[in-house]
């Protein structure tokens, strides 16, 4: 099994112009990502300016309620509100050594295009966000928040003006600039490196979390569950468990269920394809990739869940639209937390299997705070 | 030169050097106007005409082709009736599929390419390119198209190094796609410099060369084919016809007869009187 392999999975699908500046980076990445320098750099960033550790969090209300006791690693308290910063340092820690002198990233709603800005403004680098047009008008505070801290928001309008689009015209930027260039890929998808190098950057979630767990429990805990749109903050937290007998839940984006052909599952419901740059579960053609978070609304996965789910390491299955709605407001109401949308896949899973009394401890990983997504709950709620 | 390839598509670029080679997107903006559209570029002169089956996530396009690929597929193009269209036409000039690999893998069940280039072949298509394959992880499909006597042709960048065009360069079928400058498809004002660099690189390989990305008017034809290609290689110009043009069909064939008319004026005179 080469580097960037994952049982079949993973690899380079990239047109031939793209794969020597990958193997660059990925070079690049094999010689400073352990050194003990760049290490060192990273954690004191990690530490004074995106706020680590964070707090591993037992959750008493709800565990009463469901009969397990659920503990929740609090990423929603990072910088920015969400594990995206723990990635973005990580890779434009990496550009800024390897001498780029410009980062460039896709994103959909924003998230990741905001944390992209604020290492960029940290670091000093010129940094360009590529957004479909139909994203910028729908998230118009994100993208305000990106310009604020100096970055260029390119309105993508070709195609259907999505993220789909948006990460062509980024690759297409990245094709023409990689000399100076980094491309900030925002979760474990893409081709080699992105997939190992993000997880690497992000496994600092269960590195942190096993520890915590063990201090405060005594032992580890049963099961970790995750949310996965590309899969960053579920391998993430997985990574440091996985020689440990724990049981690992991937909550996809279910969408409108498991017999509508509106969903974003591909791990559940896909099947075996390549996309960006990657081998790996793509949704099947005639399904539209649909969830009411937009950080899960992708085709595909990272190549090393499909590995998981082809081994049996991890199960995943699609959480329903409604039910992660539930899951949203029940944490509000009973912990005072409001998650993310796409976090709120995590906590429904993690009820499930409470219910069930699968497991007696479940650590689940709360990958981000719920402010960006008052928009949609406003619009499914309603207060008398 | 290699006279006894039995490469429909290599035989092809030797006999009419140096060659025209079109792309169009299929479906777009319907498979009805694809037919039409090719049996144009293949009066016009065009000696191997690629036909795009279109992907939802095309990354190596550029706009253009791009949104032709959006038009192709908001007008519900799908797989079988690509291979039914191409089953109808009659062409002089052979036909290749260019589509991505999720498009191969997923035609058949288990991620097998071979039920794609079966059905491939039996549409009559002479040759595949696909974009997203690097050399390194195309045994499978390569297997499947010497099975059925397809070509599968490589392309070159001027990134790739030396290591890797040696291993290109064995493996390409038909011919060696040379993409001559960075970036995405498109079409662009002037030729890239880059093309004579690109092809010097190549000149050892037996193999014919085409260059492509970049290409829209005749004389750019002629300076490629004066750096030394066997064939010219040219899309988004003809996709944007496609787009813009009140008569297509007339404006294809008669783009086709440029192109084909400039790359044969690159053709270096053998001596003057
Ligand atoms: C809070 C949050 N969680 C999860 C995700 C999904 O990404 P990943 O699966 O890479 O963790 C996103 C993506 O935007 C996000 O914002």
């Amino acid at each position: 099994m080469s580097e960037g392999e994952f049982e079949g999975y993973g690899g380079r699908h990239v047109p031939e112009p793209l794969f020597e500046p990958l193997a660059t980076l990925a070079a690049a990445y094999d010689e400073v990502g352990d050194s003990e320098a760049f290490q060192t750099e990273l954690r004191g960033y990690l530490e004074d300016f995106a706020g680590r550790p964070t707090p591993l969090y037992h959750a008493a209300n709800l565990s009463e309620r469901y009969g397990a006791e659920i503990y929740l690693k609090r990423e929603d308290l990072l910088h920015g509100g969400a594990h995206k910063i723990n990635n973005c340092l990580g890779q434009a820690l990496l550009a800024k050594r390897a001498g780029r002198e410009r980062l460039i990233a896709e994103t959909g709603a924003g998230q990741h295009g905001v944390a992209t800005a604020m290492v960029g403004a940290l670091l000093g680098l010129e940094t360009e966000i590529y957004m479909g047009e139909k994203d910028v008008a729908r998230q118009e505070m994100n993208v305000f928040r990106m310009r604020l801290m100096g970055a260029d928001v390119t309105e993508v309008t070709r195609g259907g003006a999505g993220l789909a689009d948006a990460v062509d015209a980024a690759l297409e930027d990245f094709a023409e600039n990689v000399d100076s260039t980094h491309y900030l890929v925002g979760s474990v998808v893409g081709p080699d490196p992105f997939p190992r190098m993000v997880r690497d950057f992000q496994s600092v979630i269960g590195r942190e979390a096993r520890e915590q767990f063990r201090e405060r429990v005594g032992e580890l805990p049963d099961a970790a569950v995750a949310c996965v749109g590309g899969g960053s903050n579920a391998i993430g937290l997985f990574h440091a468990f996985r020689d440990d007998p724990v049981d690992f839940y991937g909550a996809e984006g279910g969408g409108e269920g498991s017999e509508s052909d509106r969903h974003a599952a591909p791990l559940a419901r896909g099947e075996d394809g390549t996309i960006h740059g990657m081998r790996t579960r793509v949704i099947d053609d005639d399904v539209e990739v649909h969830s009411v978070s937009a950080g899960l609304d992708y085709p595909g996965v990272g190549p090393e869940h499909a590995m998981f789910r082809a081994v049996g390491r991890c199960e995943y299955t699609g959480v329903t639209d409604e039910a992660a709605l539930a899951a949203f407001r029940e944490l509000a109401e009973t912990e005072g937390i409001i998650p993310a949308l796409e976090s709120s896949h995590a906590v429904a899973r993690a009820i499930e299997l409470a219910e069930e009394g699968a497991h007696d401890t479940i650590l689940v990983n709360l990958s981000g705070r719920g402010d960006k997504d008052m928009a949609t709950a406003a619009e499914k709620f309603s207060f008398q | 030169m290699n006279a006894g390839t039995d490469s429909e598509i290599e035989r092809t670029i030797r006999e009419n050097h140096p060659a025209l080679i079109a792309y169009i997107t299929a479906g777009d903006p319907s498979l009805e106007e694809t037919r039409e559209y090719v049996e144009a570029l293949d009066r016009g002169g065009a000696d191997l005409i690629e036909l795009g089956l279109p992907f939802s996530e095309p990354i190596a396009e550029g706009p253009t082709i791009q949104a032709a690929i959006n038009r192709s597929l908001e007008a519900g193009t799908t797989p079988g009736a690509f291979f039914d269209l191409v089953a109808g036409l009659e062409t002089e000039a052979p036909l290749l599929v260019m589509t991505y690999y999720n498009m191969i893998l997923q035609h058949g069940p288990d991620a097998d390419p071979e039920p794609f280039v079966s059905r491939a072949a039996e549409a009559g298509l002479a040759g595949i390119i696909v974009p997203d394959l690097p050399a390194e992880e195309s045994g499978p499909l390569r297997k499947a198209c010497e099975a059925h006597g397809l070509d599968l042709v490589f392309i070159v960048a001027p990134t790739t190094d030396d290591e890797r065009l040696d291993s290109i360069m064995e493996r390409t079928a038909g011919f060696a796609y040379v993409q001559a400058r960075l970036g995405t498809t498109g079409a662009r004002a002037d030729v890239s410099g880059a093309t004579h660099d690109s092809l010097a690189r190549l000149d050892e390989y037996p193999i014919p060369k085409a260059v492509g990305f970049g290409v829209s008017e005749g004389d750019h034809a002629a300076e490629i084919v004066s750096a030394g290609a066997d064939g010219v290689i040219v899309g988004s110009a003809l996709v944007d016809l496609i787009a813009e043009s009140e008569d297509p069909v007339a404006a294809l064939e008669s783009k086709a007869r440029e192109l084909k008319a400039g790359a044969e004026r690159g053709v270096p005179e053998p001596e003057q009187p």
